[in-house]
């Protein structure tokens, strides 16, 4: 029997336009009228319709989960149940992604299999932080769509106070400017953390990402606590045969105002024969000149990441940058990818046992000060990690001398490391 | 327990799925090992390996939220066009890769045939990324989908084309915990009255004593009304972020007329050339006018357009602005500059101008 369609006069209006509509998605599921999920989405489209005319929205949360996790699952019980009960129940079920978040067509028409059977039949790809989100299912069939899911080889992502999904940049699998495996490195740094995921107990959100270079195209600077950001140590590469086409394409003032003079540490300069000086200690790896010069400029051969800690949105205090906890790591052997988890393990035990309930680790870097939290997981102070030196005096520094041989202590270590290679 | 009862399935705790099984073949094997790409047209990537194997990526657009025949069409176009792989990026945008130039052409027909536009490569307007609203999440001062779709309609033509300066990345927020995250270009909620609360409700609803350490001012403590316990907020403090709302829903911040939309610019998340930034506050009051949000798509039209037209190769929306100056922003913009535009938060003096350097 035909489900009674809910009219929807506002909705409708975002039907027209050339952008797909997810509206149109929703109308077509709405009139699959053979199928369990058309009831359910008739309903959600009369509740989308009554926010749209009231300016509100009409979800709760609540506790649903699946058997041995603590989260997972995002509850929402409809407030308007009354007018529309078929949508009474419509979770969100969070699932992590192939890293990289690459499909082969089988997989994903299992998944759609699964929710054609189980949920709604509207599916995201992706939400903020790389879930699939595989939103709108009943209480009761939360446990038989994970199992399938999860036979499928497929996890529930995070929720609440405990480690999220992450994401990690195309990176190695089809960039020149990959810096290290950051699917790889996000595998390894996540799986084992999935315990403070499946049951979290932290005192907030914790959140890694994973980007193969300064071009951070998974935006883990601003929205991770934990960002892990390629680059590398030596010489960027130069072809020069490729870099005069470039000049000649782009002209010699076109070159100068488009890569020389953006360079943000002036460290690029044009020859008089059109060849290109790269003064690379002053190189920040910001990754422009590459960008620009693709065939002509590339990262060196010295590669490794670069750690951010503490960057997080609004609340409580106000959007937070993520800053330099480690400087430089190179990434090449396996005990190197070991030497991420094991830090990534320290970060998160300091911010489980040091922050207060409902802090985010920028915010309890922000309360507790950089050098506290640096003491705490057990790295080195470097001045990579501050923008510049101290500006106050109101500090008291009667352990200068003890500090100082720290350093000298560390530099003479650095220079025999040096020395031996 | 009799032995035909069985024990529960527990999880197969399996973590994030190794990619190497579904990714295109061709990436596979050059997996590490890539030489140097280019656009050879709007919405296609052309990559090198060093083996000199190549592989073309065409990108196109989708509406993020998609019924199970949209993704089913998506995985019909990949089998027949594009060897059955697709992957999805940041931002919402499928992208299927060939290791066969011929294969390019009528991919991008079919796609741009079954309405999903091809683009959002380099310097053109990507698709937004955008959070839940309405449709699902349980706080929201507005739709996500619904604002996203309008202005995509309205940028449709720089989503196709790669016309901008540089790469235009935006955002939409339907509260101020900005999961939508920053971008050049920010579409959030702005609450501009407290919440109200529904005294009856808070004692059973909501743990006091975490909502009231929730408040970024302090805003809120602990009260009796009609003698039941509950909370109340100091109006003169409250500046209405809508913090409380989440762990204490009795206390409803969102209001159909007086949660506003405002809009800010220079987010950046990357450190290219400049150190990452944060979107500024350019204006607010803009109604949540749904279906089509037509005052703020007007808006962001008028910023986008002013940086196309003002902004240098490679000068990202903050680095547009950091050359030519605030002043002249808020001129081309026809934008008004209010008290509200001046930082007022912890640190905010950091934010004003401590030098001769003024744009005359």
């Amino acid at each position: 029997m035909a489900t009674k369609k809910p009219e929807t006069p506002l909705l409708d209006q975002l039907e027209s336009g050339p952008w797909p509509s997810f509206i149109t998605g929703l109308k077509h599921l709405a009139s699959d009228d053979d199928k369990q999920y058309a009831p359910m989405v008739n309903s959600l489209l009369g509740q989308l319709e009554h926010s749209y005319e009231t300016r509100k929205g009409y979800w709760k949360g609540g506790t649903i989960g699946v058997r041995g996790y603590g989260a997972g699952i995002i509850p929402r019980f409809s407030e308007a149940s009354d007018k529309f009960p078929e949508s009474a129940e419509f979770h969100t079920m969070r699932l992590m992604p192939p890293a990289g978040m690459h499909y082969s067509t089988d997989l994903l028409r299992e998944l759609c299999d699964v929710w054609e059977e189980y949920g709604s039949g509207l599916i995201a790809l992706h939400g903020q932080s790389g879930d699939i989100m595989m939103q709108g299912i009943s209480s009761d069939n939360v446990q038989p769509a994970f199992d399938k899911m999860n036979e499928m080889g497929f996890d529930l992502g995070g929720a609440g106070a405990g480690v999220r999904t992450s994401m990690s940049c195309i990176g190695a699998a089809r960039c020149e400017q990959s810096c290290y495996d950051e699917a790889k490195a996000m595998r390894m740094v996540i799986n084992n953390l999935l315990d403070d995921m499946h049951r979290p107990s932290l005192p907030y959100k914790f959140k890694a990402k994973f980007s193969g270079c300064a071009n951070d195209c998974v935006n883990a600077t601003h929205r991770s606590d934990f960002a892990v950001l390629g680059t590398w140590k030596d010489d960027i590469k130069v072809n020069q045969g490729e870099l005069k086409k470039i000049v000649e394409t782009l002209g010699r003032k076109g070159f100068n105002d488009q890569v020389v003079n953006m360079c943000p540490t002036r460290a690029l300069s044009l020859n008089d024969d059109d060849t290109l000086e790269i003064d690379n200690e002053s190189c920040v790896k910001c990754m422009h000149c590459i960008n620009v010069c693709t065939k002509a400029l590339s990262v060196g051969d010295e590669k490794g990441v670069t750690i951010l800690v503490g960057g997080k949105r609004t609340l409580k205090i106000g959007d937070l940058m993520g800053t330099v906890l480690i400087p430089f790591h190179k990434m090449e052997t396996e005990e190197d990818y070991e030497w991420l988890v094991e830090l990534s393990e320290n970060v998160l035990e300091f911010f489980a046992d040091n922050a207060l309930e409902h802090e985010r680790t920028g915010e309890m870097i922000e309360r507790i000060g950089l050098v506290s939290f640096i003491e705490g997981v057990g790295v080195d102070v470097d001045p990579n990690m501050v923008a510049h030196p101290r500006t106050n005096s109101y500090v008291r520094m009667d352990g200068w001398d003890e500090e100082v041989a720290k350093w000298n202590e560390r530099k003479g270590q650095n220079s025999k490391t040096a020395a031996a290679e | 327990m009799s032995e035909a009862q069985e024990a529960p399935r527990m999880p197969d705790e399996c973590g994030v799925p190794d990619p190497q099984q579904y990714m295109h073949p061709t990436l596979k094997k050059n997996y590490g090992a890539w030489d140097w790409h280019d656009r050879p047209q709007v919405g296609v990537l052309h990559h090198v390996a060093k083996s000199g194997d190549e592989v073309w990526t065409v990108k196109a657009g989708t509406q993020r939220q998609m019924d199970i025949h949209t993704v089913r069409k998506l995985c019909d176009i990949a089998d027949e066009f594009a060897d059955g792989h697709v992957r999805f990026t940041a931002r919402s945008n499928i992208e299927y890769t060939v290791a066969d130039e011929g294969k390019v052409a009528p991919l991008v027909k079919k796609l741009e045939g079954e309405g999903f536009p091809v683009g959002g490569t380099g310097n053109s307007v990507t698709m937004i990324s955008h959070t839940q609203g309405w449709l699902h999440c349980d706080i929201p001062g507005t739709d996500a989908s619904g604002v996203v779709k309008s202005l995509m309609d309205a940028m449709y033509h720089e989503f196709k084309h790669e016309e901008m300066p540089n790469r235009v990345k935006i955002t939409t927020s339907c509260c101020q915990i900005n999961c939508g995250g920053q971008g050049d270009i920010a579409i959030n909620i702005q609450h501009t009255k407290p919440p109200i609360i529904n005294h009856d409700l808070v004692s059973n609803m909501c743990e006091r004593p975490a909502v009231v350490a929730r408040c970024p001012v302090a805003a809120i403590r602990p009260a009796l009304v009609n003698g039941k316990p509950t909370l109340e907020i100091d109006e003169k403090k409250c500046m209405c972020c809508g913090a409380c709302f989440p762990p204490c829903p009795p206390m409803q911040i969102n209001d159909p007329e007086h949660s506003k939309l405002a809009i800010w610019v220079g987010g950046k998340h990357s450190s290219t050339r400049s150190k990452p930034s944060f979107h500024k506050l350019v204006i607010a009051g803009i109604p949540n006018n749904a279906p089509r949000w037509p005052e703020a798509t007007e808006t962001v039209l008028k910023i986008l357009y002013a940086y196309k037209e003002g902004g240098k190769p490679w000068e990202r929306m903050n680095e547009w602005i950091d050359r030519i100056g605030w002043p002249k922003f808020f001129e081309l913009t026809g934008l008004p500059f209010t008290k509200f535009h001046i930082e007022g938060w912890r640190g905010g003096r950091n934010a004003l101008n401590a030098s001769s350097h003024v744009h005359l």
